[in-house]
């Protein structure tokens, strides 16, 4: 398990959401911190990622990587997310 | 910031040759590539004849509304991405490559006077090294220092425009963790709270900080910067893993 930066995770998140969320501020469900995800802590392995809180440690994110392009994107920590208009 | 919307390319390789002992500079021609501000990465997919892919992300060392786009790739022993991008892509090979990717570990000329911080381990000076050759082509007033820890100078990525960017604008302080070059002042040994000190802005100049480098390495710059009194939120951080 690797531990990177949120900014890692541009690439797989504009190909799952059309558009590159790491740019987007989140807020953690847990603790209320607000922050992008950029800055999150991202935890890496072959079967997917898991994005935590830096603040408080909570799980914000998973992506879990299934067969055949299939995706699991989990949010189980985010109350909130932005979305900027284009 | 100019937006430019993440897409996947086709890159052509235009060159390819040694950057260091275990790094490659590999040039890319991407035709459809809207250009990308300094720091930004993008992640190559390579697929096997058996449809297998394998995706790995690498900052980019150029930047600028160019279709040239520059990587230097450290090989990691036994990785599933770099071993080929190292020793096996060729001039006139074809691959995928998807970006520009991240609007939040980049740089971009303003009118900002505060100084700016390049802190890099190792491989990590790639996206630190398109920032200040941005710097440098721009009007951008504000002074730069980068503070480069690598292990020999047979190891140090862009080492010959490194020291063609040096003036008034930009310096380098260069911390060699296992051998130094003949007649160096210091002994090589790995960076620490001290050599950190001596050789970066200080709090009192709020400057603002890019950090990128292995994980450990980024964790333990980042924990010394705030201990010295640097605001959290002027201090961006690209950890890529490993050790």
């Amino acid at each position: 398990m690797t531990l990177v930066d949120g900014n890692a995770l541009a690439g797989r998140l504009a190909d799952l959401l059309g558009w590159d969320a790491t740019a987007s501020e989140v807020r953690c469900t847990h603790c209320g911190f607000a922050g992008l995800i950029a800055t999150a802590a991202v935890y890496a392995s072959a079967m997917g990622v898991v994005v935590r809180c830096r603040t408080c440690d909570a799980v914000l994110l998973t992506v879990v990587d299934g067969a055949g392009g299939r995706a699991w994107l989990g949010m189980p920590g985010l109350s909130a997310i932005e979305i900027r208009g284009s | 910031m100019t937006h430019r919307a993440p897409a996947w390319h086709v890159a052509t390789v235009v060159d390819a040759r040694a950057e260091t002992t275990t790094a490659r500079r590999i040039q890319l021609e991407v035709p459809t590539w809207p250009g990308n501000d300094a720091g930004a990465h993008l992640d190559v997919r390579l697929t096997a004849p058996d449809g297998y892919q394998a995706t790995r992300s690498y900052s980019v060392a150029s930047s600028g509304a160019q279709t040239r786009v520059v990587l230097a790739v450290d090989e990691v022993p036994d990785g599933e991405v770099s071993p080929f991008l190292v020793h096996d892509l060729r001039p006139g090979d074809q691959i995928e490559v998807h970006g520009p990717l991240g609007a939040f570990f980049v740089w971009t000329p303003s009118t900002d006077a505060a100084p700016v911080q390049l802190i890099a381990g190792g491989s990590g000076v790639v996206p630190l090294f398109a920032m200040a050759a941005a710097h440098a082509e721009s009007d951008d007033a504000a002074p730069f220092r980068l503070l480069y820890s690598v292990r020999s100078p047979d190891d140090t990525f862009f080492a010959e425009e490194l020291m063609a960017l040096g003036g008034d604008r930009f310096t380098l302080d260069t911390v060699y963790t296992r051998r130094a070059p003949w007649g160096w002042p210091d002994e090589p040994g790995r960076l620490t709270l001290d050599r950190l000190r001596g050789a970066v802005f200080s709090a009192e100049e709020r400057p603002r900080v890019y950090v990128c480098g292995p994980t450990p390495f980024v964790e333990a710059v980042a924990g010394w910067l705030i201990d010295a009194g640097h605001e959290p939120a002027r201090i961006r951080t690209e950890r890529f893993g490993g050790s």
